[in-house]
Formats: C-alpha cells, sequence, structure tokens
C-alpha cells in the first residue's frame, strides 16, 4: 500500500489549550480513513492545520512524499487536497452548475486578459469547464438543478453539490467533515453509496464523523482523537473493542456511544 | 445587453430579440430625444455616460467581488488629473489623448494596487473606513499640492484641458454638413462617451462569465469556502481592484477632455457615494440594474431640477430647496430605503456566471426552480 | 519645548472631544458590530440644536445668565440626540440586524448623508458663529502654556463622563447587561436580556456623549456647520480602532493619543517634510494612524475582541 498522507507529531495550541498534542497517522492511497472522536477532541482542528486553515505549531504534514505548506489553503488544493464543511459552505448566489464551475478554479488557466480578449483557448477552457461541471452534477446526483440558485436547493443536495464542488478541484485526497450531519437514514444511505463510488474511482476520502455506525461500516481503518491526542488507529473492528476507545466515549464525556 | 433587454418590462421577456433593438435603438436616439427639451440634457446625457462608466467600474468591486470600496472617486481623479498633466497649457504638455487616456488608466490601476495591496485582507467594513480616508487624502493632496511646488494649481484646478481630438479630428467643435446643419460637440461626445460604454460592457461582461468572475462571486459570497477551493483571494481581490480603478481612470480621462477643466470639488466624498448609490439602486452585481441606476440617479435630481425649483417659486415665491440638496435627498433617501425595501434593487435579476448552453442541450432554465 | 508643550494641552482638549465620539463608535460596534457611519453627524446635530436653543433662551430669557443658558442649550441638545439615536436605530439598523455584512453599513452611510441633508435645509449652507459662553480669552500662562476657560471646562466634562460611563458599565445591571449582549445577543437573551432594549440603550447612551462632545467642539472653535461631524466622527472612528474597538479604556486611549499626535505632528509636519508639507496636512494624521493600525494591529492598543465576522 503506498502512502498518501503522513502526518507526523501535529501539534496545535490556541493559547493555554493544546488541542492537538503530537499526532501522527497515516492516510493509504485509496482508502477511506476515519476520523472520529468525542466533541472537542480535535478533528476538526486536524482538519484546518491539514487543509491550511491554520499554521500547526509542530510537526509536519507529508502528502505524495512532499511536505504540505502550511497556512496557504490555495496551495494545499492546488497539492490535491479537496474539503468539504461541517455546515455546508456554499457560494450561495450563484447557480449549482456555477459552483462547480468555481472549483475548477485552480485547474483552468485563462487570465485576465485572454478572458478579454476571448482568445480561442479561453473559450475552449469555459467550454469545457462547463462540459466537466455538468459531469459531476451528474455524478453526484443533482444534474437536474444545475441552473438552480444554490441556496434554494434542499439540505442534502446542498451536500452533494459541495462534494461536487469539491471534486471539481481534481483531488486525490477528499476531506469530507461530517458530511451526514442532519441527514435522515435515506439520505445517509445514499451518501453511503456516493462515497464508495468516489473511492472506487479511485480518490482516497478522509472522513470525519459522528455517526459512528457510518464509519464503521464504511472505513477501511479509522483513528481515534480525544483532547487532542490520537488513541487508537487500525481497522474499525479492532477499534471498536480498544478499551481507551470506550472508555473515551463511555468516560463521561462522550455522546455517541462507541458501542453502536 | 441582453440583461438590458431582459429588464425591459413586459416585452423583455416575450421577445428578446425585439427588446434588444429597443435598446440600441434608445442608445442611439437618446440625444436626439434631449435636445428636443434644450441643450442642457444633452450635456446632461453625456455626464450619465460617465457615470454609467463609473458605476460599471465599482459595481466590478462592490457588486462582483463583495469589497466595499468608498474611495473609488479618487481613481476618477487621478485619470483626470493624468489628463490635465499631459494635455493643457498647466505643464504646456499637449500628448495626444490616445497616449494620455491609456497612462491615465494606468496610474489608476497602479493606484488601486497601491491601495489595495495592505487593504485587502482587511474586513468588509474596515476596508470601507480606510478607502474612504484613501479618497479624502488624495483630495487633501489635489487641494494643497500648489505649494511649495505648484503641481495641481490648488482648489483653483486646472484649465483650459485639450479636448478629444480622434484622427485629427477635434470633437469639441461642432461639424457643419452643407449650409445649415450643425452638429453640436454634446453629440459627437455622446456617441463617443457611448462608444466607450458599449466596450466596457463588453468586456465586463466577459469577465463576469469566465473564471475570474467565478472567482470573485465566490470571494463574495463566502471567502473561507473560496480559499477551500484553492482560490488566491488575495490576488484576485487584488485583480477586482485594480480593473475596477481602470474603468475610473478612463472615465476620469474622458471627463477632463470634455469639461475642460478639473478641480479637486469635483471628487469630493459625496460623489463616490453617488456612484455606490447607483449601483445600489439598480442592483448591486447586476450589469444592467448597475447601467439603470447609474441613469436613473444621474436624470433624477435633474429632473428634480427643472421641476421642483419653478414649482416652489410659484407656491412659496422662493426656493426652499435648492438642487443640489435635492440631489443629496435623493440620493441618501434612495440608499436608505433600497437597503430596507429591495435591497436587491430595481432590477433583481439574477446574475450570471455561466453560459450553460455552451454544452449540447444543455440549455438554462429547464430545471425546476 | 514651550511649544511642545502648548501642542500637548491643545491635543489633550481635541483628544477628549475625540474619546467621548469613540465612545459611541465602539459601544455599537461591540455590541452590533457595526460602524455607526452616522456617529459624527449626530455631534453635528448636537452643535446646531444646542446652537438653536441657545438662541431662543438669549432672545426670550435674556435675564438668564451664560453659564445656566449654556447647561440648558447643553441638555436640550443631548434630549434631541438621544431621540434622534433611538429613532436611527429603532427604524433603521434594527430591521437590518440579520442582513448580508454590507447593508447595514451602507445604510449607515444614507443616515449619515440624510442627516447632513436635513441639517442643510434647516441651517444652510454658511458656518454659524456659536455664541461663545465659557471665556475663551486665555488665562495667564502657566510655564508659558496658555489655556482658556472652555478648554478647561472640556477636560473637566469629559473626564467626568467617562468616569460616570465606566462606572454605568461596570457597576450597574444595564452596564452587565450590554456586557452580556455584547458578549452574545443568543445567550444573553436567553439569560433573558431584553437585547432589544439593551441595543437601543447604548444608541441613546452613545448618541447623548456625541451631543456633548458637539457642544464642547462647537463653543472651542466657535463655529457650527451641517458638515462639521464628517471629520471628527471619522477621527474618533480612528481612535476607536486605534484603542482596540469594541473595548471603552481603549476608545478614551485611542483619543487622547490621537488628539496628542495630530496637534503635536501638526506643529512639526513643516519641519518633518522639508518644508514640503504644511499644516493643512493635518487631517491626514488621522488616516494613516488608521492605516497603520488596521494593517499591523487590527486588534489596537488595548483590544483582546479579535473581531472576526468576515
Amino acid at each position: 500500500m503506498i502512502t498518501l498522507l503522513d502526518a507526523r507529531n501535529v501539534t496545535k495550541r490556541f493559547g493555554g489549550l493544546t488541542a492537538l498534542s503530537d499526532v501522527s497517522l497515516t492516510i493509504r492511497k485509496g482508502e477511506v480513513y476515519g476520523l472520529i472522536g468525542p466533541n472537542g477532541a480535535g478533528k476538526t482542528t486536524f482538519f484546518n492545520v491539514l487543509t491550511g486553515a491554520y499554521v500547526p505549531d509542530g510537526g509536519e504534514l507529508v502528502f505524495n512524499g512532499t511536505e504540505l505548506p502550511s497556512g496557504k489553503p490555495d496551495q494545499v488544493v492546488a497539492a490535491g487536497i479537496a474539503r468539504t464543511f461541517q455546515n455546508i459552505r456554499l457560494f450561495r448566489d450563484m447557480t449549482a452548475l456555477e459552483n462547480v464551475m468555481a472549483g475548477h478554479h485552480i485547474r483552468s488557466r485563462a487570465n485576465p486578459l485572454s478572458i478579454l480578449l476571448q482568445t480561442r483557448q479561453a473559450k475552449e477552457e469555459e467550454r469545457l469547464i462547463t462540459e466537466r461541471a455538468f459531469e459531476l452534477l451528474r455524478y453526484v446526483g443533482i444534474e437536474r438543478f444545475a441552473d438552480t440558485v444554490s441556496k434554494n436547493l434542499s439540505y442534502g443536495d446542498q451536500r452533494r453539490l459541495e462534494i461536487a464542488r469539491a471534486l471539481a478541484t481534481e483531488p486525490q485526497l477528499l476531506a469530507l467533515d461530517e458530511p451526514a450531519a442532519g441527514m435522515n437514514a435515506t439520505e445517509t444511505a445514499r451518501l453511503r453509496e456516493l462515497v464508495q463510488t468516489i473511492r472506487h474511482d479511485g480518490v482516497t476520502v478522509l472522513l470525519i464523523e459522528h455517526d459512528v455506525k457510518l464509519v464503521m461500516g464504511l472505513c477501511d481503518r479509522l483513528a481515534v482523537l480525544d483532547f487532542g491526542r490520537k488513541i487508537a488507529e487500525d481497522v474499525p473492528a479492532v477499534v471498536q473493542k480498544n478499551e481507551a476507545v470506550i472508555a473515551a466515549y463511555l468516560g463521561g464525556h462522550g455522546t455517541a456511544g462507541a458501542a453502536a | 445587453m441582453n440583461e438590458l433587454a431582459l429588464a425591459i418590462p413586459w416585452l423583455g421577456k416575450r421577445h428578446p430579440a425585439a427588446a434588444r433593438w429597443v435598446v440600441v435603438a434608445i442608445a442611439l436616439a437618446a440625444p436626439l430625444i434631449a435636445i428636443l427639451f434644450g441643450k442642457t440634457w444633452v450635456r446632461i446625457l453625456d455626464f450619465a455616460m460617465l457615470y454609467v462608466m463609473l458605476a460599471i467600474g465599482l459595481n466590478l468591486v462592490v457588486g462582483f467581488a463583495g469589497l466595499l470600496d468608498l474611495g473609488y472617486i479618487a481613481f476618477y481623479a487621478v485619470g483626470a488629473y493624468t489628463f490635465a498633466f499631459l494635455a493643457s497649457p498647466h505643464f504646456d504638455i499637449h500628448l495626444p489623448f490616445w497616449i494620455v487616456l491609456p497612462l491615465g488608466a494606468g496610474f489608476a490601476a497602479l493606484a488601486g494596487i497601491i491601495l489595495g495591496l495592505p487593504t485587502l485582507r482587511l474586513r468588509g467594513d474596515y476596508l470601507a473606513i480606510v478607502t474612504l480616508g484613501f479618497g479624502e487624502i488624495v483630495r487633501i493632496f489635489m487641494n494643497n499640492l500648489n505649494h511649495p511646488i505648484n503641481i495641481t494649481n490648488g482648489p483653483q484646478g486646472i484649465n483650459m484641458i485639450d479636448p478629444l481630438v480622434i484622427l485629427g479630428w477635434d470633437i469639441s467643435r461642432p461639424v457643419k454638413i452643407g449650409e445649415d446643419i450643425t452638429i453640436n460637440s454634446l453629440f459627437l461626445y455622446y456617441y463617443v462617451f457611448l462608444a466607450f460604454v458599449v466596450l466596457s460592457i463588453i468586456l465586463v461582461q466577459r469577465l463576469q462569465i469566465s473564471r475570474v468572475g467565478r472567482a470573485w462571486a465566490a470571494i463574495r459570497d463566502d471567502e473561507l469556502a473560496a480559499k477551500a477551493i484553492g482560490i488566491n483571494t488575495r490576488n484576485m481581490k487584488l485583480l477586482a481592484f485594480s480593473l475596477g480603478a481602470t474603468f475610473g481612470g478612463v472615465a476620469g480621462g474622458l471627463f477632463a477632455a470634455f469639461q475642460g477643466f478639473v478641480s479637486p470639488e469635483s471628487f469630493s466624498l459625496m460623489e463616490s457615494i453617488a456612484v455606490l448609490t447607483m449601483i445600489v439602486f439598480g442592483g448591486m452585481g447586476n450589469l444592467a440594474g448597475v447601467i439603470v441606476g447609474a441613469l436613473a440617479l444621474t436624470a433624477l435630481p435633474e429632473v428634480l431640477r427643472h421641476v421642483a425649483v419653478p414649482v416652489q417659486q410659484a407656491v412659496f415665491d422662493r426656493v426652499i430647496l435648492d438642487p443640489e440638496v435635492l440631489r443629496m435627498l435623493l440620493l441618501s433617501l434612495a440608499m436608505i430605503l433600497m437597503m430596507l425595501l429591495r435591497p436587491s434593487g430595481m432590477i433583481p435579476a439574477y446574475s450570471r456566471y455561466s453560459r450553460p448552453e455552451l454544452v449540447v442541450g444543455k440549455a438554462a432554465g429547464e430545471a425546476p426552480k | 519645548m514651550e511649544t511642545l508643550l502648548q501642542q500637548t494641552v491643545n491635543g489633550l482638549v481635541v483628544g477628549s472631544v475625540y474619546a467621548l465620539v469613540a465612545l459611541g463608535y465602539t459601544m455599537v460596534y461591540g455590541i452590533l458590530g457595526l460602524i455607526n457611519f452616522a456617529h459624527g453627524d449626530i455631534l453635528m446635530v448636537g452643535a446646531l440644536v444646542a446652537l438653536e436653543a441657545i438662541r431662543l433662551l438669549q432672545l426670550h430669557a435674556p435675564e438668564l445668565g451664560l453659564v445656566p443658558t449654556l447647561l440648558a442649550g447643553l441638555s436640550v441638545s443631548v434630549l434631541v440626540c438621544m431621540l434622534l439615536g433611538y429613532t436611527i436605530e429603532r427604524t433603521a439598523y434594527r430591521r437590518l440586524r440579520n442582513a448580508p455584512r454590507l447593508a447595514p453599513l451602507i445604510t449607515a452611510i444614507g443616515v449619515s448623508f440624510l442627516l447632513q441633508t436635513i441639517a442643510m435645509i434647516i441651517w444652510g449652507r454658511n458656518y454659524h458663529t456659536f455664541p461663545q459662553l465659557v471665556s475663551t480669552t486665555p488665562l495667564e500662562p502657566v510655564a508659558g502654556v496658555f489655556i482658556t476657560p472652555v478648554q478647561i471646562a472640556i477636560l473637566v466634562v469629559s473626564a467626568v463622563l467617562m468616569v460616570a460611563l465606566v462606572l454605568l458599565v461596570n457597576k450597574t445591571r444595564l452596564g452587565r447587561a450590554m456586557r452580556a449582549t455584547a458578549e452574545n445577543h443568543k445567550v444573553a437573551s436567553l439569560m433573558g436580556v431584553d437585547t432589544n432594549k439593551i441595543i437601543a440603550a447604548t444608541f441613546v447612551i452613545g448618541s447623548g456623549l456625541a451631543a456633548v462632545a458637539g457642544v464642547m467642539f462647537s463653543s472651542n472653535y466657535g463655529i457650527a456647520h451641517y458638515a462639521m461631524g464628517f471629520m471628527p466622527g471619522l477621527k474618533a472612528f480612528t481612535a476607536a480602532v486605534l484603542g482596540g474597538i469594541g473595548n471603552l479604556g481603549g476608545a478614551m486611549l485611542g483619543g487622547l493619543v490621537l488628539g496628542l499626535v495630530e496637534s503635536i505632528g501638526a506643529g512639526y509636519i513643516e519641519d518633518l517634510s522639508f518644508g514640503f508639507l504644511n499644516s493643512s496636512y493635518q487631517d491626514i494624521f488621522a488616516f494613516i494612524i488608521l492605516g497603520i493600525v488596521l494593517i499591523f494591529r487590527p486588534t489596537g492598543l488595548l483590544g483582546e475582541r479579535v473581531a472576526d465576522r468576515a
């Protein structure tokens, strides 16, 4: 198995609080990797460090053999990591199609001059972006809403659109922050199918999730964070029996329940 | 153009092609209609065209990229003073307009970058105040740089600026056709300005429906998410700022040539606010709305001037609200009432950042709304 | 040296006026996250209303002494401005509390220009002489420094008002509710705080302070004018940012520092720029300070609140 992401001793402090302490984990190419833990365990902090939103206080993140720039979200996306947000963040006044087209930004070249002159390359690129955006909308199953302004989409469709937009950046690693939050059982089942399709098509998936059932069923391997430390990393069946994990979830501040 | 046509009530939706011709006909015939009411109205139309250019430029910054710039008129000033310095007896330099105008645009763009580099990472409301400060600084310098070396000629401004001379043809002189028909230069200026406006619309629309326009809209809608899809927000904002400034610079140069003199008075904060009100009134981010807003808010105060003043004289025997007060009253009320009652403007048709019809069989409008 | 001392005194006087106005900006910003652009124009309304009231009193009650006349004019102007502040919040800002971020700011700009226009309609475009009821003749110089009775009055009144405000915010129920609302609207309203009332109260208090500042400003310079609120308003905002917006102590400190920098800077700008710039550039100090603070230390001198409503 080839390692895609190698996080080494990542540490992040906020004032006196250590949100992440010496977290090391490796994500392999082609797997669905889960990151779970009770509220405040540091999952989202890890996400933000990984995607360049925060600068870590220690450690490094090696992606595809090269170190990721810290604190530079656009370069992280260029390197091949795309993310979604826990509370969906779409471009609300743009249509679904335009949201996905915006996602192509970093993989397109046209500069202001070629756009103003409408050179042949610029026109051709625009056509390709439009076409590819339609394909992605079809891929996540919301093609019929291409022309709908995104703020008018249903909750579940907004989630799908956000995934399509992330896929438009042509990532090798797709990081999903609690994608099933607020979804009903049917929607969650459809989401599970979508994640499996994405993985099947060669994109590695990092999944932060509260829905333990979803994580256990979907992930090849997973890590558990508690108080900013990694307390376990293994296949679901093993993690489920890990005593530290059970303690963390039942130890007074857990809500999700590892037994699920 | 299409958006303008669609904005025409009734006709726009039913017969878009016909509506388009209506827009073209109105644009071409406007000064001929205006002259029926007197030469002043043609002059007002000329100014309206300049305001349309300014509104298009500011809309790029505020409407597209979501950056509230309250010092936009400073770029207009840079363009105007560049023209005044390089084409007037003030320094006794008389360069042709096709050198001076691009230079003015370039300096304005440069000013935009200089202002933008340190300030664009500020939050929206702070940015607004800092740009306002920039506008005021520029004005203070225009007012005072007549000493110890006379650069701007202070509050008196610069006079006798060269008119536009296009291919050896001085358009500030009336054209005589035959014996008894003369075309006033106000008409000629109108058509020149109209050409610039049409060009601006084409260019801005190209930008809007492109990866650049989508990146701006993304930053405006959600900056964090824009970063998360790999947009270099700083560079894109800087681009919006400098391109917006370029439009201001060109409009400023045209203004200087048309008016023949420039002085700091024309570049007060009130003018920045006036242009902002135009785009708020018409519909921020929407090109058609912005154009209509600029036309409406240039024309309305003038209509009031010609109607309200005689009415007041007749009723009260004196003028209580002079035209300048009326204009300020109109603009400030327009700004407040639009924000409270109709924040998306008079023409709230939603903006487009893509052309789905590029892909065969995928015309827009099929999907349920 | 004497110039420096003199400029320091002048700077402190101007600075305390800025500080009073800055308090209004900072309170509203702390609670609503809104730059109340119209705040400087409240100062203008305060000065002009006081002027009108004093004129009427002098006409109809000439037997009243100078100080009672001034106090009466001041009270009328404070009341009018408080009502004005309340009305603006109630009719314009309250409806926009959850609107997209630029909407309230654009509205505030509109309100600012509307106030100026209305003032222009009522009082015209001319500068009005403001009656100097407290003497502006300098007293005997102390250590070579001249100070006028009106300047002393400004320093004393501002100090009293600032202390009163700090006590109000820290020691009273209203103050506690204000702090809670600034911290978090939702939580505060869950705890039983009527946040609408608190926000209105903030506008009322801020407007009252601005009215006092307006009267002091006009008493000191002897003039009043429909556009007089713009510059002090902008400078007071700068002062609020300089001190750390949302922070009361910061607004006071920022006001004084800005007043000093401006006053001392104006005295030396000619030497500093080798004769190129003169004191007519005094107004750019505020903008330059504003720019520098926002770029290098957006939290200001005292502020810890990292405002991040992006």
